[in-house]
């Protein structure tokens, strides 16, 4: 195992895939299907141009961001894993202080091969989200960072489709063909998740998805990343690495959005929505229910609060929790409790259920913390504007179809309501018809270096310390 | 190591403002110094030992800060995570005062900022310059002595001490300051014209200037040799001349006060001044010629000169049409924005002609950078090159570069999985890596 990346195979790898040629031979048959499924269904409009794209070159620091403009379809896609810790031992579960596994064990087969499927159906999923948004792009800067979301998505299908040639025999080869033929939003053949069905249909959804979403990707690899199947813990380290720079864009987008949405503000002195639509950017009410949107939908991805998986995914070792090697707790949780809500007199109440069922809850939690730490970042940049305004998360039983709460009507703030109440009020919390059309208004194809659309403001820094204005795109 | 250095540091911090706490730097920190609590994530400094391991995964550029202070009075994690924004840079009074009562001078914590902005390239060559100690760096292994096969014939020592004529006698037509008045440095533009008679002159080729006067041993003043920055018909086309660049030179190289003879000679020309000229030399660093060829320019101040030639010979067959798809890529590094020449025209190139990097190493605020982190970032287009045929490398300016791009061109290679021994071999016998420093 080497860090460096050996570029003069098909393949790029670090894992030594020459000296293994039963796989390495399954993988390059699996290749050109990828490369097919990229041409049928990646970006659209942008075959010819190269895209000023970061490349791994070695997973260690010196090497992880190798500027260059290329075309996407050429775009190194290869499986590269962070190096292997000597002796590394389980650190949690019943088989706490074991050596870690390099190979599946047979009895946890199934319950691995299936969450691997489940994180590398995600993948492909969000660029079939994804792939028309380029026509609609912002700037030539945020076009650039779309186009590298989408390459390094492909990356994390690769890397998930390595671990099922390399380990799960003729069953991984199935499960790796099917995550190239479901689709986004077919229903025929849907992708697993329901929020990975939904469209990306604007902009604004893009970086809510990709604040909300790939956020809950981060917590998924870092629970991940803990596990005692080895190679599942050091690709998954890897990815999480890429998945930063999607958080970033989702964060710094949402930002830059909020602060030229301040600045009109401030110029026309107005918070009259209709006045502040008229001139072309997004009402930070509308902001607040895409945000509720994004983030209730997101938050469902964790699963139910009460669930039996969870528990033996846990104590079989298979995924931990986040930052677990950080936790000083027994890391076995056996009659230990956590907090889940459940409506009793018509009100939500916590009760107290055993942890190791409750870990999907924990991990939300965990979620939830990080994300609302951005929420208030956001807020910001509009106290900077000296604006009396603030986001904020609904409450997380708000818009939940997973789990004990799916079948409630709760309010943002986290009352129990009735059914009336919710229509009444469905508008004002969730984006309307008519919200998301204002914003598809709005969305047109800016591409010039330097320009940006009208709705939202320049970044503060340009890529690998460019300017604002470098030529991130080549349209050939 | 003098006062400053002992009380100054140069202090790695996080811009709290850009960065989305998405814990990158903290797990890739090779010594633990990165931290966080639910507001910002730090940077102890008392750990940090400038690896610069976190710099490259950070999806935000939010790490790569640095502020010069006192030793005794960093910025400590308790009070980093109570920031909004980054502090202001310290003025060098501030530092002065917060040096614990030791006196710093101003202009030692100014030469300090820049000494002590760490960069992961001087890391990087002092590496390989451990790494290669067996097998020291040596120019005629790399440059070539044939110019490249389309290249124009060039003539060479037309005037000179050998030659039928010991000089030609030249007017001086233009002499243009272009670095802006007011900084440390003065880099004169200036355009000299040989009327009537014969002075051909190839981009790439130089000329030399006899300064008038004789020198402290009474000699007449030896030739000082430059790049003519202008392309072969002129720099006003259709006329008899040719433009140089200039630094004028106010220090030695250990930084001692010393005004260079012919550079302030130069400098201070008027136009209508006649001057002494030998040459033209040159029959190796020429320019490709065939329409497809494609030229990857390295340079650091005044080096620039031939790289200007070049491509402003480029820009007048691309406007007349005779271009067929040869790129131009140019990496220039000088201590600060204020010290390139031709920055402005240069900035306003098409950059789907010429694709520009500038690199500046003493840029306030900012740690160092030089060239060769520039070609490392763009690894990928420069792998390509290497294993082009119709690629070829010049590489002009100050000598403590060439090691330094060569051996940044090696790990480009390397990395990319090419043999370098035989990618480099094939390069000087092609005539295609020019190497001109001084």
């Amino acid at each position: 195992m080497s860090t460096s990346i050996n570029y003069s195979e098909k393949i790029p790898n670090n894992v030594n895939l020459n000296e293994d040629r039963t796989l390495q031979r399954a993988l390059e048959q699996w290749q050109p299907n990828f490369i097919n499924w990229w041409d049928e269904i990646g970006p659209t409009g942008a075959q010819d141009s190269e895209v000023y794209l970061r490349t791994a070159t070695s997973v260690d620091p010196a090497g992880w961001a190798q500027f260059g403009h290329v075309k996407m379809r050429d775009y190194r896609w290869g499986i590269f894993l962070n190096p292997a810790q000597e002796n590394r031992k389980i650190h949690f579960g019943d088989h706490l202080g074991q050596d870690a596994w390099n190979d599946v064990p047979g009895e946890y087969r199934a319950n691995l091969r299936r969450i691997i499927v489940t994180q590398g159906d995600t993948e492909p999923a969000s660029v079939e989200q994804q792939r028309h948004l380029g026509l609609t792009a912002p700037s030539m800067y945020d076009l650039r960072n779309l186009y590298q979301i989408n390459v390094e998505e492909g990356r994390h299908l690769w890397a998930m489709v390595y671990l099922l040639h390399k380990h799960f025999g003729r069953d991984g080869r199935e499960e790796a063909e099917a995550l190239l033929v479901r689709r986004s939003g077919d229903e025929n053949n849907p992708r697993i998740l329901g929020a990975f069905n939904e469209a990306t249909p604007d902009w604004l959804s893009f970086f809510m998805f990709t604040y909300f979403t790939d956020r809950d990707g981060k917590f998924q690899l870092c629970a991940l990343a803990e596990s005692a199947f080895d190679p599942l813990a050091r690709t998954s380290k890897f990815m999480l690495t890429e998945e930063a720079h999607h958080m970033f864009v989702g964060e710094s987008g949402v930002s830059r959005v909020i602060q030229r949405t301040c600045a009109a503000m401030n110029e026309m002195k107005t918070d009259d929505v209709s006045k502040l639509r008229a001139a072309g950017v997004i009402d930070l009410p509308t902001l607040q229910r895409y945000l509720n949107f994004h983030y209730s939908v997101t938050i469902d991805l964790f699963g139910a609060d009460e669930s039996s998986n969870a528990a033996a995914f846990y104590t079989t070792g298979i995924k931990g929790r986040y930052e677990e090697g950080k936790r000083t707790d027994d890391h076995q949780l056996r009659g230990q409790t956590y907090g889940v809500l459940e409506v009793r007199d018509g009100k939500l109440v916590e009760k107290q259920v055993p942890m190791l069922n409750a870990l999907n809850e924990v991990l939300r939690d965990d979620f939830i913390k990080d994300s609302i730490a951005g929420v208030g970042r956001w807020n910001k940049v509009i106290d900077k504007a000296a604006i009396p305004f603030q986001l904020t998360a609904p409450h997380k039983a708000f818009h939940r179809n997973i789990g004990a709460l799916a079948q409630l009507r709760v309010s943002p703030d986290g009352r129990v309501i009735s059914e009336n109440e919710w229509k009444a009020n469905h508008d004002a919390w969730l984006p309307s018809e008519a919200d998301r059309a204002f914003v598809a208004s709005l969305m047109g194809r800016v591409d010039g270096p330097g320009q940006f659309a009208n709705w939202i403001a320049p970044p503060a820094m340009g890529i690998n310390k460019n300017p604002v204005d470098f030529e991130y795109i080549r349209f050939n | 190591m003098n006062a400053a250095d002992a009380h100054l540091i140069s202090q790695h911090l996080i811009d709290p403002v850009i960065c989305i706490r998405c814990n990158t730097c903290e797990a890739t920190c090779p010594v633990g110094a990165i931290t966080h609590d639910d507001r910002n994530y730090v940077v102890d400094a008392e750990k940090c030992n400038s690896c610069m391991a976190c710099i490259s995964p950070c999806p935000t550029g939010s790490i790569d800060n640095w502020r010069t202070v006192a030793k005794m009075k960093t910025y400590s994690i308790a009070e980093q995570l109570t920031w909004d924004d980054l502090p202001e840079p310290l003025a060098a009074d501030a530092l002065a005062e917060n040096g614990e009562g030791t006196s710093i001078p101003a202009a030692q914590i100014l030469a300090n900022n820049a000494l002590n902005a760490p960069s992961g390239a001087l890391d990087f060559s002092s590496a390989a310059l451990a790494a290669g100690a067996a097998n020291a760096y040596a120019t005629a292994q790399y440059g070539a002595t044939v110019a490249p096969w389309s290249a124009a014939h060039p003539y060479t020592h037309l005037y000179g001490a050998k030659a039928a004529a010991p000089f030609i006698a030249a007017t001086v037509t233009g002499n243009v300051r272009v670095t802006d008045a007011g900084t440390d440095y003065d880099t004169h533009h200036i355009v000299i014209d040989f009327g009537t008679m014969p002075f051909p002159v190839l981009e790439g080729q130089s000329i030399g200037v006899i300064p008038p006067g004789t020198d402290a041993n009474g000699r007449p003043h030896n030739p000082r040799q430059y790049s003519i920055a202008s392309p072969r018909n002129g720099e006003r086309p259709g006329y008899n001349n040719a433009s140089l660049t200039i630094k004028r030179v106010l220090a030695d190289p250990t930084g001692k006060s010393m005004r260079g003879v012919a550079s302030n000679y130069m400098c201070d020309l008027s136009v209508g001044d006649q001057l002494k000229v030998v040459g033209p030399f040159g029959a190796s660093f020429l320019m490709a010629n065939h329409p497809k060829s494609h030229l990857v320019m390295i340079c650091t101040g005044t080096g620039s000169a031939p790289m200007r030639a070049m491509t402003e010979w480029r820009r007048r067959l691309r406007n007349s049409g005779k271009f067929e798809g040869g790129k131009l890529m140019l990496f220039f590094g000088a201590r600060t924005k204020e010290e390139l020449p031709y920055f402005g025209p240069l900035q306003s190139l098409p950059k789907d002609f010429i694709d520009i990097n500038f690199v500046y190493s003493r840029a306030t605020g900012q740690p160092k950078k030089y060239v060769q982190d520039a070609m490392r970032e763009r690894a990928a287009d420069l792998a390509k090159l290497l294993v082009d045929k119709d690629a070829h490398f010049y590489v002009c300016g100050l000598k403590a570069m060439e090691e330094g791009v060569i051996y940044a061109l090696r790990d480009i290679a390397q990395s990319a999985g090419l043999d370098w021994p035989a990618i480099c071999a094939r390069l000087k016998q092609e005539g295609r890596m020019q190497l001109e420093t001084y």
